[in-house]
């Protein structure tokens, strides 16, 4: 309580140290995926570029997302006043720190993609909007006020650079509280929080749609939006979990025990339940209403090329996480609960793979090397940053006001 | 729980001095042990006669048929369905409270689950009786079950959402009532041991022989987790289904995918609201306020707000889709909603579901007991205007123009919605007088981690932050239950 390290000798000071094989493997995977981009960008073949665009923006969308997670993670923990994460919060704050590099390259490839036609061609490109040309298209015109690259560029520069600097500012905060203690910074990051999360909330459906859903940019589904914050936050808490429990076992964190992994284990499972839910929502009312203008989306999805991918992406994002959370004596292992959250954010890979590619690469879709290595480099650029950011500071929020029961959090 | 960790900037659940054991127990079954107040009888009388309003107007629907409500051929569902959406949406906040804040350990739950569950409960019965009313020949009813046809009806139709809602509904009546039954049993053993004669006899069989053994805790435990991992499910699943009704036809401003998500958030809004509309009530009534303090009421109204804000969300979601569709059917339906002939509904159930709970970010009026009261009856109105609104402004203007119709409801809708108020209040003041109104054995385990008087103890031995504790004896301040001098007695030196 006042003076925290009372009944036990934990070292709250202890810090991260960023050296030897972490460092390496992660920056060889960034080395990786920078020269595949460079090769896939560079290459004579259209598919390959729009390929290497795609996946692009899959993983541009994907680090955002979850660094963007790690800020909702953190901003909910403080406004529902949860005690029990605050010995691993530095994690999340960690994430939502570098929310700021993250947006920054999604919005290059955005802008790379859009003026290069290689990613919203649908929406943006000669003559869709004029009567008189061949290519024109009545919709994206009914369209092209809300859907136009100026509006379009301006919406994700105002979104993105909000939460950015929401995130970073929350996390700023309780580095802050370490040098000054008291309780000025709990109260400001409480109130950031709420407002962060009524900006986030309101806005991130119309990111979303931007992003992603104007892929395709005939097809429109209200569920869109809540179905990719699913997506994301499942793979927040994965990525959380997995830092939490590969610092356990390189010797940190000696205050997080099984409890802990306990709780984010059955967020896990929670949130994967929650994404069935409106994935299955969002599919079963269309499937079942039966609007052309609507099943066109699942028909693309239905095309030999994507539907054995389509259902392998609900077993893995459903199946697996339920049959094996839903016992407790495997949430509490760290080696299952490793396992199921790397399995999930391949499964989440999987999804937003789903969401981009039959809009853009349609039937020339693979599994190769572009894929491969884009998803290496942006793994390795987001481990740098991220272990970057936590050996800076230390590893407990030593003067978090609620540390104390995080210590004695047993379920 | 962290019991005796826990951090004091934390609220209390349980004020009051003085407070034992005892006399929770004394408290809380006062209302059940005395013979009833003038307050009570005066509420009791206007329900009920409520409840004979609803007894004649439904009599008069099934002896006339459905003809008797305000009906027409292009609006064929309007009243009807709006209270039934509107009664099983009130029915959700029970079972949220109940399973839902058990697993994520809100232990603020423990004083106002019971009550919760039980609003739930009658709640869900008044939502059924919407669906037997509904039918015409009610005689039939069991029809809407899977018999096989050797029972002289057809196999059901499966791929009907109407199915799928009867077999929601059920389950979730179910469950609810089986997990507060469980509650409630060792409370009702508390309640047969203090009584004598006939009072114990009928209280012992209701308690089902609860001994309050060790054995009988852990199983009682136990029981409680499974139940509310079975149940937590449902909270999702009933309005979900109850969304599809609508989702899955093609009618423009039914037919959206974010539907099921967005009918959930509103009927845990309007669930929160309707136990603050009664809680506020019976709190003063029953003096309960060192049981369901402002931290309660606070809480509650910040629910309301963060569900009413999500139901904002889908409300803009929808519009913004309905133009960004392209389809003119659906941009029809919505510019139809803000400034058709129905302009009024639309705007009444905007202000009142995503403008008013936005007060409640002041925290004056979240604190502020007359204001959330009347802004929790505000919910339940834009709540009702949010279901009539689908309904009825979808239905009324078809892809026919020459059929347009306005509705009309008849006396016997109006009869048969303000019965069913009547109904429900019966049911809730009868709850109040023979059962407990809090969930005694609950509020007993806040007493010695969260209560006030546990807090002052730890405060008074001094081992404590000076600002933290500056901290918590501002948030008393709030309290109604609290006095200036108790606050004064907690100063550090």
């Amino acid at each position: 309580m006042g003076t925290h390290n009372h009944h036990n000798d934990y070292n709250f000071s202890e810090q991260f140290t960023f050296t030897g094989r972490a460092k390496v493997v992660s920056l060889v995977a960034l080395a990786i995926g920078i020269v595949t981009i460079a090769i896939g960008l560079l290459s004579n073949d259209h598919v390959t570029v729009e390929r290497t665009y795609a996946n692009l923006l899959l993983m541009g969308y994907y680090f955002t997302g979850v660094c963007a997670a790690g800020g909702c993670f953190l901003a909910i923990q403080y406004v529902t006043q949860a005690g029990w994460p605050s010995g691993l919060i530095r994690i999340p704050q960690a994430m939502a720190y570098i929310l700021p590099v993250a947006s920054l390259i999604l919005l290059l490839i955005i802008v790379g993609g859009l003026f290069s036609h290689n990613l919203y061609h649908h929406w943006f490109g000669e003559g869709l909007t004029d009567p008189d040309s061949p290519s024109y298209d009545a919709i994206i015109a009914g369209k092209s006020s809300f859907l136009n690259a100026p509006g379009f560029l301006l919406r994700q520069v105002a979104f993105m650079g909000t939460y950015s600097i929401c995130a970073w500012m929350l996390a700023r905060y309780s580095y802050s509280e370490d040098l000054h203690g008291g309780l000025n910074s709990y109260k400001k990051s409480f109130k950031l929080s709420a407002i962060f999360l009524v900006i986030f909330g309101f806005t991130s459906p119309i990111w979303m749609f931007d992003t992603i859903m104007s892929l395709e940019a005939h097809w429109f589904s209200t569920m869109f939006g809540w179905y990719n914050f699913a997506a994301i936050f499942v793979s927040g808490l994965c990525v959380i979990t997995l830092i939490v429990i590969l610092l356990k076992k390189s010797g940190y964190l000696a205050w997080v025990n099984e409890n802990h992994l306990h709780d984010l284990g059955k967020l896990i499972f929670g949130f994967s339940i929650f994404w069935t839910y409106v994935w299955f929502a969002q599919f079963m009312l269309i499937w079942y209403a039966n609007i052309p203008e609507e099943t066109v989306y699942f028909y693309k999805r239905w095309e030999p090329e994507y539907k054995p991918w389509f259902w392998i992406n609900v077993f893995i994002n459903f199946v697996i996480p339920v049959l094996v959370l839903v016992n407790r004596d495997f949430v509490r292992n760290s080696k299952i609960l490793a396992a199921v959250c790397i399995v999930l954010l391949l499964g989440h890979w999987l999804d937003f793979y789903i969401m981009v590619m039959p809009g853009t690469v349609e039937t020339h879709r693979a599994f190769g090397w572009v894929e491969i290595g884009s998803a290496l480099g942006f793994t390795g650029l987001f481990a740098f940053l991220v272990l970057n950011k936590l050996s800076k500071h230390a590893l407990a929020p030593a003067k978090h006001p609620f540390l104390e029961e995080s210590l004695h959090h047993q379920i | 729980m962290s019991s005796h960790n826990e951090s004091i900037i934390r609220e209390p659940l349980v004020t009051g001095k003085d407070i034992t054991y005892a006399k929770v127990t004394d408290d809380i079954l006062l209302p059940v042990e005395n013979k009833p107040n003038k307050a009570w009888w005066i509420g009791f009388t206007m329900a009920a006669l409520g409840a004979l309003l609803w007894v004649f107007s439904v009599g008069y629907t099934f002896w006339t048929g459905i003809g008797a409500w305000g009906l027409n051929k292009t609006v064929g569902w309007a009243w009807d369905i709006t209270d039934f959406v509107w009664w099983v949406g009130i029915g959700h906040a029970g079972t949220l409270i109940s399973a839902v804040l058990l697993i994520f350990r809100q232990n603020w739950r423990n004083s106002i689950n019971r009550s919760a569950e039980a609003m739930t409960i009658f709640a869900v019965i008044c939502a059924a009786t919407y669906v037997v009313a509904h039918m015409g020949r009610p005689w039939l009813a069991y029809w809407i079950f899977p018999l096989p046809n050797q029972f002289g009806s057809l196999w059901v139709n499966f791929n009907s959402p109407l199915v799928w809602d009867a077999f929601a509904i059920s389950t979730y009546f179910t469950v609810s009532l089986v997990f507060w039954y469980c509650g409630l049993l060792p409370d009702i053993a508390s309640v047969r041991d203090r009584a004598a004669g006939l009072k114990r006899r009928i209280y012992s069989i209701l308690s089902f022989g609860w001994n309050g053994s060790v054995k009988t805790w852990q199983r009682f435990e136990i029981v409680s987790l499974i139940l509310a991992g079975i149940s937590t499910p449902l909270v999702l699943s009933v309005h979900t289904i109850v969304s599809m009704d609508f989702a899955t036809s093609v009618i423009p401003g039914w037919h959206t995918t974010i539907f099921p998500p967005y009918f959930v958030a509103g009927a845990i809004f309007s669930g929160f609201a309707m136990v603050q509309t009664l809680l506020l009530v019976m709190r003063k009534v029953l003096n309960f306020e060192n049981y369901i303090t402002m931290f309660h009421i606070e809480s509650m109204n910040k629910i309301i707000l963060a569900t009413g804000s999500i139901v904002g969300i889908a409300y803009l979601t929808e519009l913004f889709i309905a133009w960004y569709s392209g389809s003119e059917y659906e941009m029809y339906a919505f510019s139809n909603r803000i400034a058709g002939p129905y302009w009024w509904a639309y705007w009444t159930m905007m202000t009142c579901n995503v403008i008013s709970p936005q007060l409640f970010w002041f925290k004056r009026i979240r604190t502020s007991i007359p204001i959330s009261w009347v802004l929790s009856i505000v919910v339940n109105i834009g709540m009702w205007f949010e279901r009539f609104v689908i309904i009825v402004t979808s239905l009324h203007r078809d892809y026919l123009p020459s059929s347009w119709a306005m509705f009309y409801p008849s006396w016997v809708d109006v009869g048969v919605f303000v019965g069913s108020v009547g109904l429900f209040f019966t049911l809730f003041l009868l709850f109040l007088r023979f059962l407990p109104g809090i969930a005694i054995a609950e509020v007993k385990l806040l007493l010695k981690s969260a209560s006030l008087q546990q807090k002052s103890k730890l405060i008074k031995e001094g081992h404590l932050d000076s600002e933290q504790v500056e901290f918590f004896r501002n948030t008393l301040t709030k309290y109604d239950s609290v006095t200036d001098e108790e606050i004064k007695e907690l100063e550090t030196k």
